[in-house]
């Protein structure tokens, strides 16, 4: 094979290398791989690593918070159920409550009733003995100033002497009470 | 390219060879363009990836996505998981080409520095002594050598024939392949161009008047092929990551 490099103003020979061209592109290509390859390439890996730990760790993120927001509404809903037998046992409770209380009230009152209505008829009872009791002294007076009208002299010392109106209301107080005399009347 | 008054067609080899400075090769038009390229894609990546975030910026997506295409469509698709540690390395070569094949398009410059055959051998002798030293790393020289010469599970009475088809093809011939491919593709590809473009300004130049209008069919060839060119310069560059790559996974797998 020619060597094609001999003379300048020789036509090369195209298929066989001229060795400075060798020499430069050897330079040229070592000094694209050395710059490339220190300073380009791994900081392109490293981006490619933090995109995939940025997509991966986001994920992750949205999947934690996911357990969390699942966590926290179960835990609501646990507190919402609680709340809930808690009003229904105090609505039991207030309605047990209020229905002692409203016996009790009834109760007393029912005995407030009793005691006023008893103490009603107990001074009724007693104004009643008063009035018999003020009458039968009237009656005998008035009985005892009627008979001596009529039979023209005065009774009064007689039948104080005798006692003959306490006999005789005595003996009308003997039959029938008061109270049942009185209904009669 | 041009040449003023006698337009040099059909054109010859001597197109691709333009002196270089005071006549030496150490400074053309070829190596400042691969220097410019160089400087290029360094600055662009420099730029891109200063400071990087999250939820990139469109220069820093466009940079990623470069070398997410190499890390994840060629080493880990090709060589799988451990691939990745070669995904820096394919994507420095599959950059350093692209951007040397696309000068071939490029106004001015139009000329790809690997249509000089020095720099395609040197990626792929590179790729070789890369996929050899990866392959007897992992399995050691003679069980390297053996695996790549003789598949495990082959009658052993075919072994004469196979034996040095597979060392040659293994390891000889891989990286001439390789380096002639992008090279070719390239030479051609700039050699088609020329051909379009010169014969445009030599029909114009032509003697009869009826000849001159056709040298607007032969630009127009000229601005689709150069849209062709560009197809494959892209496409130059990945088939030869892919191959890297596929070479890789061969030295490191345990049966081929």
């Amino acid at each position: 094979m020619h060597l094609l490099y001999l003379a300048a103003d020789e036509t090369p020979n195209p298929v066989w290398p001229i060795w400075q061209e060798l020499v430069i592109g050897a330079i040229g290509f070592a000094l694209l791989c050395f710059i490339l390859m220190k300073y380009v390439f791994p900081r392109m890996e490293e981006t490619f690593r933090a995109r995939v730990d940025a997509i991966e760790g986001g994920i992750k993120r949205a999947e934690e918070a996911q357990a969390e927001a699942n966590a926290l509404l179960e835990q609501y809903r646990q507190q919402l159920a609680e709340a809930r037998s808690d009003a229904a046992r105090i609505r039991d409770e207030a309605r047990a409550d209020a229905a002692g209380i409203r016996d009790e009230i009834l109760a007393q009152a029912r005995e407030e009733s009793e005691r006023i209505i008893a103490a009603g008829r107990e001074s009724l009872a007693a104004e009643r003995s008063t009035i018999v009791r003020e009458l039968r002294a009237e009656l005998g007076t008035l009985a005892v100033d009627l008979a001596g009208r009529i039979v023209g002299e005065s009774l009064a010392d007689e039948a104080r002497r005798h006692g003959t109106v306490e006999r005789f209301l005595a003996d009308l107080g003997e039959g029938p009470t008061p109270a049942q005399a009185g209904g009669r009347r | 390219m041009l040449a003023e008054g006698k337009t040099p067609f059909p054109p010859s080899v001597e197109d691709f060879f333009l002196p270089g400075l005071g006549g030496q090769p150490w400074i053309s038009k070829i190596t400042v363009l691969l220097w410019i390229g160089v400087a290029l894609v360094i600055l662009f990546f420099l730029l891109a990836y200063r400071s990087p975030k999250l939820v990139p910026t469109k220069s820093q997506w466009v940079a990623e996505s470069m070398y997410g295409m190499i890390r994840d469509g060629v080493a880990k698709e090709t060589i799988g998981h451990e691939g990745i540690r070669f995904a820096p390395y394919l994507t420095s070569l599959f950059l350093f080409i692209l951007v040397t094949n696309l000068w071939g398009i490029i106004p001015v410059a139009q000329i790809s520095p690997n249509s000089h055959i020095a720099f395609p051998t040197f990626l792929a002798l590179l790729s070789w002594v890369m996929y050899n030293y990866v392959g007897i790393r992992k399995h050691g020289f003679a069980k390297y050598i053996k695996l790549n010469c003789f598949p495990p599970g082959t009658p052993l009475w075919i072994a004469p024939l196979l034996v040095p088809m597979e060392f040659f093809s293994n390891l000889i011939l891989r990286p001439i392949t390789l380096a002639i491919r992008l090279f070719a593709n390239m030479f051609a590809g700039h050699l088609i161009l020329l051909v379009f473009t010169l014969a445009g300004f030599a029909l114009l130049g032509a003697n009869a008047v009826f000849i001159k209008p056709v040298s607007i069919v032969a630009w127009a060839l000229a601005i689709v092929l150069t849209l062709f060119e560009t197809v494959i310069a892209v496409l130059q560059a990945y088939v030869f990551v892919i191959l890297t790559a596929a070479y890789l996974q061969g030295a490191l797998a345990e049966e081929h």
